[in-house]
Parts: structure tokens; sequence; C-alpha cells
């Protein structure tokens, strides 16, 4: 089969390589129908995540159709279609029956190498990288999934792949960043979103879902601004504004926002002297992170507020503002996407019509041209948004 | 003896959980070992009371001659007691999940034998004798004269979390073959035998809550470079490559 395999800093490569096997009973392997890049690919693209091996097979948004089941799999069969979760999870752990899928003990294969990083593992992820299991990842025409009968979500009608293959990651992601927010009908709140890719989307839509009343989206890059505006929320160009802690004080009435979602990661932007010290410790290998809108997320939170973290890290940052997170009384919540516990409801969610989450895809590409894309999707190029790749389809047209 | 008091007073206080640590060794040394940890700490009695078990601990490892290799591992796995204690119980299961371990036999109630692979491939065997054993709490075990590796050790279990879950401990102490030269050329060639129990339990623990051992072996991806090539050979890692042993590895079912 074709997969894109990651061969060092800024090298995707689509390779001819071997189907993938049934390797443990409660396997199944996915024909994938459609794949996308997600933002948190670009920490591997840049070389930022540790423990990656030449010739991994990268991705882990995707969906497809079962073509072989292991025999403990109870519920999927052959000819399924299914939307896979970016995160493993065995189902039957201690943190799998408290809904805390993607911290489950038992689907990180090389938990002791996530285990000397940061103390314990979490779960195996699709893709991405060998501390967190070194999974094969989806953006390739195959994929062995374990614990097919957990992550798996069965569609049964007939939506395109377009319109659900967002709940295999980025969809699930910014909903949980809302609810994360303790947003409460009726109270008139409001949320600040940092970045506006693709996971910074879906929280503005998810944060108006459970009832916020102001959204304040930040960015750089007018053709997201355009989306987050589309989407009800103020957009603010940080680009253009001195000082965005004030504004934001002011389009809250002197408070701050209620909750403020930091949806950008390790590898935020800025103009401001901590941004220019964070670029060259990270260029120097003494931090990992550029915690840019971290810090501006503490500082910008009104007192007692909630900050939201769907952003990615991978190691340590510096000069977090702990004063300010301490004296205001400050909330932090984060984690990778507890996916299981998110995935059904948010389908009926597309159901019922409260959401298209296709609105975000600027680009629809084959597999051949996904190491190109990579690089305009780095470079946010020809007004990108998110990425669709068929991976069986010849090369077409952006 | 201490050790039966430390498995049944004050089963949720801190003090009972220090006093977990190395239960073989209250078993061999009992109140001889305690006094030796307390003389050589010289500390007043309150402070003994209060950190008890760890100076057991401490004082067995100084009482440890400089060849021996200890190692103690706990996990939760989320299953009862009786579950846990009677699939360990079964000795033959474990060379299933144990990477270095080939072969297990029982010879009757009390003895066992016991073959497993040490650093370069090395093949090491002994009989194991069971020196106390309480169903569903604890199984002591030492090696018997003539061993190629003489070892002692004490898996514990202990009902947590409402009953629904076991924490299960493991501690062993041995001589590393080829002394401690061995020892440390085994943890240059990813051996680390500290490594080798905590991720023996891990798969032991994902065997039992998930009824399989997680594994990327023989998955597909592209080329490798030289350099990850040569890695592998020199670096076989903790398990994956021994002896092909995700290969012998069997589901729950089919062991139970």
């Amino acid at each position: 089969m074709k997969a894109v395999c990651w061969f060092g800093r800024h090298d995707m490569r689509v390779e001819t390589v071997d189907d993938p096997k049934i390797l443990n009973p409660r396997d199944c392997i996915i024909k994938v129908t459609r794949t996308a890049i997600c933002g948190s690919d670009l920490h591997l693209y840049n070389g930022y995540i540790p423990t990656m091996e030449q010739g991994d097979i990268v991705g882990h948004e995707f969906m497809g159709e079962v073509m072989e089941v292991g025999r403990e799999v109870k519920k999927l069969k052959v000819g399924d279609r299914v939307v896979v979760p970016f995160t493993i999870a065995c189902g039957n752990c201690f943190f799998c029956k408290q809904q805390l899928w993607s911290n489950c003990d038992n689907t990180n294969p090389n938990a002791y190498l996530a285990e000397a990083l940061m103390g314990q593992s979490p779960s195996g992820l699709f893709g991405y990288s060998h501390m967190t299991g070194g999974y094969a990842g989806g953006q390739a025409q195959y994929v062995r999934v374990p614990f097919a009968d957990v992550g798996p979500l069965k569609i049964e009608n007939g939506f395109t792949d377009e319109q659900v293959l967002f709940l295999s990651d980025v969809f699930p992601t910014g909903y949980m960043a809302a609810e994360n927010c303790d947003i409460k009908p009726g109270r008139g709140q409001s949320v600040a979103v940092w970045g506006c890719g693709p996971v910074g989307l879906f929280a503005i839509k998810s944060a108006f879902l459970l009832g916020a009343e102001q959204v304040i989206a930040i960015d750089r890059f007018p053709e997201r601004l355009h989306l987050a505006e589309e989407a009800g929320a103020e957009a603010l160009n940080y680009s253009e504004i001195p000082d965005l802690i004030e504004v934001l004080k002011e389009l809250t009435g002197g408070r701050g926002p209620d909750a403020c979602i930091e949806a950008v990661g390790m590898e935020g932007h800025g103009a401001s002297i901590d941004a220019i010290v964070d670029e060259v410790k990270q260029a120097m290998k003494v931090e990992t992170g550029r915690p840019i809108a971290l810090r501006q997320a503490i500082q910008a939170c009104r007192k007692g507020g909630v900050v939201s973290v769907p952003g990615v890290y991978g190691g340590f940052v510096d000069t977090i503002p702990m004063g300010a997170f301490m004296n205001k009384a400050l909330t932090m919540r984060t984690g990778q996407t507890h996916m299981m516990k998110y995935m059904k409801p948010l389908l009926d969610h597309i159901e019922k019509g409260d959401i298209d989450p296709s609105f975000i895809i600027s680009h629809r590409v084959g597999i051949e041209e996904v190491p190109e894309m990579y690089d305009v999707w780095l470079k946010k190029q020809d007004h990108v948004t998110k990425i669709v790749i068929d991976p069986w389809a010849d090369r077409k047209a952006a | 003896m201490n050790n039966q008091n430390s498995q049944h007073n004050g089963r949720n206080g801190q003090r009972s959980r220090l006093s977990r640590v190395e239960p073989w060794a209250s078993y061999l040394g009992g109140g001889a070992l305690t006094a030796l940890g307390i003389s050589r700490k010289s500390l007043g009695g309150a402070a003994i009371a209060a950190a008890g078990g760890f100076l057991i601990y401490r004082a067995a490892q100084q009482r440890r001659g400089p060849q021996q290799v200890h190692v103690q591992k706990t996990f939760t796995i989320m299953k009862q007691v009786n579950e846990v204690y009677s699939f360990w119980h079964k000795f033959e299961n474990l060379p299933h999940i144990m990477t270095h371990l080939e072969n297990v036999r029982s010879i009757d109630n009390r003895y066992s034998h016991w073959k497993a692979r040490g650093p370069m491939n090395m093949s090491i065997e002994w009989d194991a004798e069971i020196i106390d054993e309480r169903e569903n709490e604890f199984i002591v075990w030492r090696s018997c004269a003539g061993s190629d590796i003489e070892n002692r050790g004490s898996v514990q279990f202990f009902s947590a979390l409402n009953g629904e879950a076991t924490e299960i401990s493991v501690a062993i102490d041995y001589d590393p073959p080829a002394g401690k030269a061995g020892a440390l050329f085994a943890r240059v060639f990813g051996e680390d035998p500290e490594q080798q129990v905590r991720e023996d339990l891990r798969a032991f623990k994902a065997l039992m809550e998930a009824g399989e051992v997680p594994t990327i072996e023989g998955q597909p991806h592209g080329r490798r470079s030289a350099l990850v090539r040569a890695a592998k050979i020199a670096y076989p890692g903790s398990k994956k490559k021994s002896q092909g042993a995700s290969q012998q590895r069997r589901p729950l079912e089919s062991l139970a």
C-alpha cells in the first residue's frame, strides 16, 4: 500500500510499504477512505516531537471501511463504515472506566518512554511518535486499528465522509476544550479562543452550542479570522493590536474573558520579547515549546476563570506566569481528547443539523500530493484552512 | 510475625503502605532486620514508628551483598484479587507474558522448575521453593541450592478501590549472572533488571485487564535508516525483540 512516512524535519515522503496485518485478537484493519493533515502533524514536520523514527507512517485523522476483524472483535464486522478516534483505549482499565480514555493504561507499548518524560504514560496514539506507542498512522491506504470495539464509531446513515471525518479528532478536541470552560447557558459568559485553526474553530462553534454569549477569536491569518467571524465570533488580528490583554478587557466590561482557550500549543508565534526569546531557546533546544498563547491566556483570563488548553505540548516550557495564575485563582484544564466520550453525542449534533464540520475544508488532494501539502500547511499558503486526503485518488486539483 | 501484622493492621494508613515494602525481608530476617535498621540509623522511637517499613527496606538493602540486584514494582489491576492471584499462581502462565521466562514447570505444591534467558541469550535454570503463601494475599519464594541464579522474592496482592481492583507488588532479589559486571553489561544492552520486572508486570496487567498485550511488532513502516537498523540490533529493547516473545503471547482466554 501507499503511506505517508516521516523522514525528518520537513521531509515527508509517500512510500510503498507492506499492508498492515492483524497482530492482536481485538484488532481490525480499515481501508481508509478519507484522512486529513492535523495542525499537530506540523509539530512532527518541524521535528519538535521526540522519538520519531525514519520511516514511521504518520496521520491520526481517518475513517474508512472495515476489511478484517480479529477473533475477539464483537461489535464491528467486515464492511462497516467507521470513523476512528486518534487515541487508542482498551475500555477496561482504571482510566477508561472513568471516561479518561486518552489516559488508558494498556495501549502504549512504549509506556516506559513516556514515563521517563512525564511520570506516567498517556494512551497510545496513531502516527505520533514512539513515545505514544509508535502505532502506524492513517495517512495511508490501510491501517491496523487496535481495540476495534472501543474506538471506531459506526456511521450508519447517508452522511458523506467529509461531514463525519472530523469526529476523528478536531471536532471532539474543540468541543472538549469548550466543555472544559464551565459554560452555563443564559449567564452571558464570554470565551476567548487563541488560534483559529480547525480546533479553535470547533471550539468557537462548541462554545456557542454550550451556551456562551460572546466568543472572541484571536489569530493572524485573515482566512481563519473570516471563518471565525462566520461562526459568530468577534475576530481579533493580534498582529495589528498593540496590547491584546487590554483589548480583551475592553471587550468584556473590564473583567477579562470568563474562560480562555489556548488552541495553539508548543509552536506559538508573536512579536513580543518573550516570543523572540522562546524562538531562540527552541532553536537551541533549551526549551521544547513556545508557550506564547498560554502566557497570554493566563494573563487575560478573568479572576477565578478557566484556562482550557487543547494546544499540544511535548516537553518543557519556560516562564509561565505562575504568579498571575495563582493570585487570580485560575483553573487549568487540558489533556489529549477523551474521544470515546464525545464522538457519539457529536454525531448526534451533526444529525440534528446543529453543525456541518466540513465547513473548515479548503483543500482536497490525493496521497501523492501530501508531502507538498505539508509545506503549504506549514506556511499557511493558498488560504489553507484544512487539507483532506483521498488516499485512493489520482492527483487532483486542489 | 511482622508480616502478618502488616497484613492486618491499619490497611488504609500510610504506615501500612510503607510496611508493604519488601515483605520477604521481614519474613527471613524478622525483627532482627528491623533492629538492624534501627541501630544503623540510630533514630528516636517516634521517628522509627513513623518510618518503620522504610527502615526495614533500607536495612535490607544494606544487608545485601555487593553483587545483588534488588527490584520492587507495584501496579494496579482492575480485577478482583482472587482472579489476579489465581492467574499468577498458575506459574505455567507466566512465560506467555514475561519475555525472559522460557518455561515454568510445577513439580508439586511447593517446588517448581524455571527456565529463563539472561543477558547475551544465556540460558538460566533454577528450582524455586515456595517458602510461604496465603491465598489472595502473598507468595514468597526462594531458589533452591544449585541454581544457576540465586534469587528470592515475593508477590503481594492487596484488594483496592473498594474491591474492584488489586494492587500487585513484586519484590525480587538476585545475584546477576557474571556478577555486577554482568548486570552492568546487561543494562548497557537494554536489559536493565528494573525495566524487565516493570515491563513484565505491565504486560501482566494488560493481559488481565485488556485481554492482550499491546504491540506494534509486525506493523508496516517505510525504509528505516541504517542507524535505526543498527541500533535495533545493538539494543534489542526491553522485550519486543527478545526471542519473539510477542508471537508466544497468547490471549487471556486461551491461558485461563
